[in-house]
């Protein structure tokens, strides 16, 4: 292919096909004595810092996209990585939206994680106005329910345990 | 636009009922959105939900629970019950490291058997304490994702030995001639590394919810010796992550005798049903005072409902030509009838509010999403 070799006459003759070590990029592991001691200690500096680094939230990429051919007021959107559990949920909530004139969703093909949501609004709203609220009305329909499911149970146990704290 | 009307009590409640005939379902979808019923108010208010809604328990064990859940639909409950089995995490062996195994079951047998094992352990460890461990980058240290915080090791070392004890030509049981005959869960052994001695600590280490899981069996020579890694999971990706046994839900059955069962009939329509659906009682006075249908059949015998959430739906007395327009079958249409069984990790009641935790949770991303896409 020709593009290729333009680029290679970019490349300073003396440094060939190999790159030269000045050019090799600075390792990210801890030096090679250092590392004998952090494999062997409890928790040592570079395992905690390496730990740290785990740790870090990787930024979600984005998993929901509006599909061509959308106006303001129908919309279809595509969620990557969601199935029936969502789709079915959030249809039936945006469907109690009184400004929606229609709301479906469908999972195009059953070997590809994605779930579309066909969204249709009266005038004065927005597809994605009513997609946002229903995403909301469904939070808060968690609460309810998450919150008389406890009371009832403590009152099932004759308890009056809070609700678990974690997650 | 019309002024909205409230349709009456009884109306409301037939519309929950999907009714089950001779040969066919009728009203099975829900109708509760705006415009279904002109002039009726049908839109989403967080206040009618939940005046609406309520939680009855049957049943709370740790590994076994049953409760209902009155005025929801069917979407979201399907939503919980399928959060339930998919995506709630549990810790499950992921990675076994065979050092040797010479027993008859293959290693890669082995290795799935040891999978599908069920573990405990302390909560706070476990929910708190314990992350998602990511595979390396290609390339990358296959250890190098690996920490105290996001993997367990495990160890399973058995051998097979003959004990001295115990006579040949007496003793048939395997498991009495020989030391280990039976390779069992409470044999893996666990080994805490770095805080996770603080946080599995006593009986809150990581070991098998059944110890009596018979794993393999070996023969006088034969060992096995392996390592093995455990990380968090969900149903999702593999089933031995999914924290239940079952998650199932079942619509409330409603058996409605329209006209009065009587004498001989009665006893027939009380055995078309499980044991406890179906009582017979004896006519009362106050019977035939409040009910026309019941006059002058005072002191006869007449079926009535006692427990329809015992009903398995058998629509047997719709068979009898003696039943016919007497009986209505019907199932509730918002009333869910949950069962879960928990493997034992989590309690299970603990763990359907976790999956009303996690939807919640899903919903909030998606929202975040959502503002981004437009941005």
């Amino acid at each position: 292919m020709a593009p290729r070799s333009k680029t290679r006459a970019d490349v300073p003759e003396e440094a060939g096909d190999d790159a030269t070590m000045q050019d090799a990029p600075p390792s990210h592991q801890p030096a090679a004595d250092d590392a004998e001691d952090a494999e062997g200690g409890e928790a040592g500096d570079d395992e905690m810092n390496e730990a740290e680094d785990y740790e870090e939230e990787e930024e979600e990429p984005q998993r929901v996209k509006l599909l061509a051919g959308s106006t303001a007021t129908a919309a279809s959107f595509e969620f990557a990585d969601e199935g029936h559990t969502l789709g079915n949920a959030l249809r039936y909530i945006i469907m109690k939206n009184p400004d929606v004139e229609f709301c479906a969703y469908a999972i195009p093909h059953p070997s590809e994680a994605k779930m579309n949501i066909r969204i249709q609004t009266y005038e004065g709203t927005t597809a994605i106005d009513a997609l946002q609220k229903g995403l909301q009305d469904l939070q808060e329909l968690c609460d309810v329910v998450a919150e008389k499911f406890w009371v009832s149970r403590n009152e099932f146990m004759g308890e009056s345990t809070p609700q678990p704290s974690h997650a | 636009m019309r002024p909205t009307t409230a349709p009456s009590e009884a109306e409301l409640d037939s519309r929950k009922i999907v009714g089950i005939n001779k040969e066919t379902v009728t009203d099975v979808t829900s109708t509760d959105f705006p415009g279904h019923y002109p002039g009726e108010d049908n839109s989403w208010d967080i206040n009618t939900f939940s005046s609406g809604f309520n939680v009855q328990f049957h049943q709370n064990e740790q590994f076994e629970a049953s409760f209902s859940l009155i005025g929801i639909d069917a979407s979201l409950a399907n939503a919980f019950r399928r959060i339930l089995i998919s995506e709630i995490p549990t810790l499950a062996i992921e990675t076994v490291f065979i050092e040797n195994n010479t027993s008859v079951i293959q290693d890669e047998v082995l290795a799935h058997r040891l999978g599908l094992i069920p573990f405990k352990g302390g909560k706070e460890g476990l929910l708190d304490f314990l992350k998602w461990w990511r595979k390396p980058e290609p390339g990358a240290d296959q250890y190098s994702t690996t920490f105290d915080f996001n993997t367990v090791s495990l160890e399973l070392n058995v051998e097979c030995t003959k004990n001295p004890a115990a006579d040949p030509d007496v003793e048939s049981d395997p498991a009495k001639l020989y030391h280990h005959a039976n390779v069992y869960a409470k044999d893996i052994v666990f080994t805490p590394e770095g805080r996770q001695s603080q946080y599995f600590d006593g009986d809150k280490a990581i070991a098998p919810v059944n110890p009596d899981i018979l794993i393999a069996k070996l023969r006088p020579g034969q060992e096995i010796r392996l390592s093995m890694h455990m990380h968090k999971g969900v149903g999702s990706d593999h089933a031995k992550f999914s924290p239940v046994a079952t998650a199932s839900y079942r619509l409330m059955p409603t058996i409605d005798i329209v006209k009065p069962i009587l004498g001989a009939d009665a006893d027939k329509f009380a055995r078309c049903f499980a044991p406890g659906v179906v009582a017979v009682e004896t006519v009362t006075r106050e019977d035939a005072a409040r009910d026309d249908a019941y006059e002058g059949h005072v002191g006869e015998r007449k079926a009535v409902v006692k427990d329809p959430m015992r009903d398995t739906v058998s629509r047997e007395c719709l068979r009898h030509k003696e039943f016919d327009g007497k009986v209505k079958l019907g199932r509730r249409r918002d009333h869910f009838i949950f069962a879960i069984e928990s493997t034992g990790q989590w309690d299970s009641d603990e763990l359907f509010l976790e999956s009303v935790k996690t939807l919640k949770l899903k919903c909030k991303r998606l929202e975040k999403q959502v503002v981004n896409m437009v941005r």
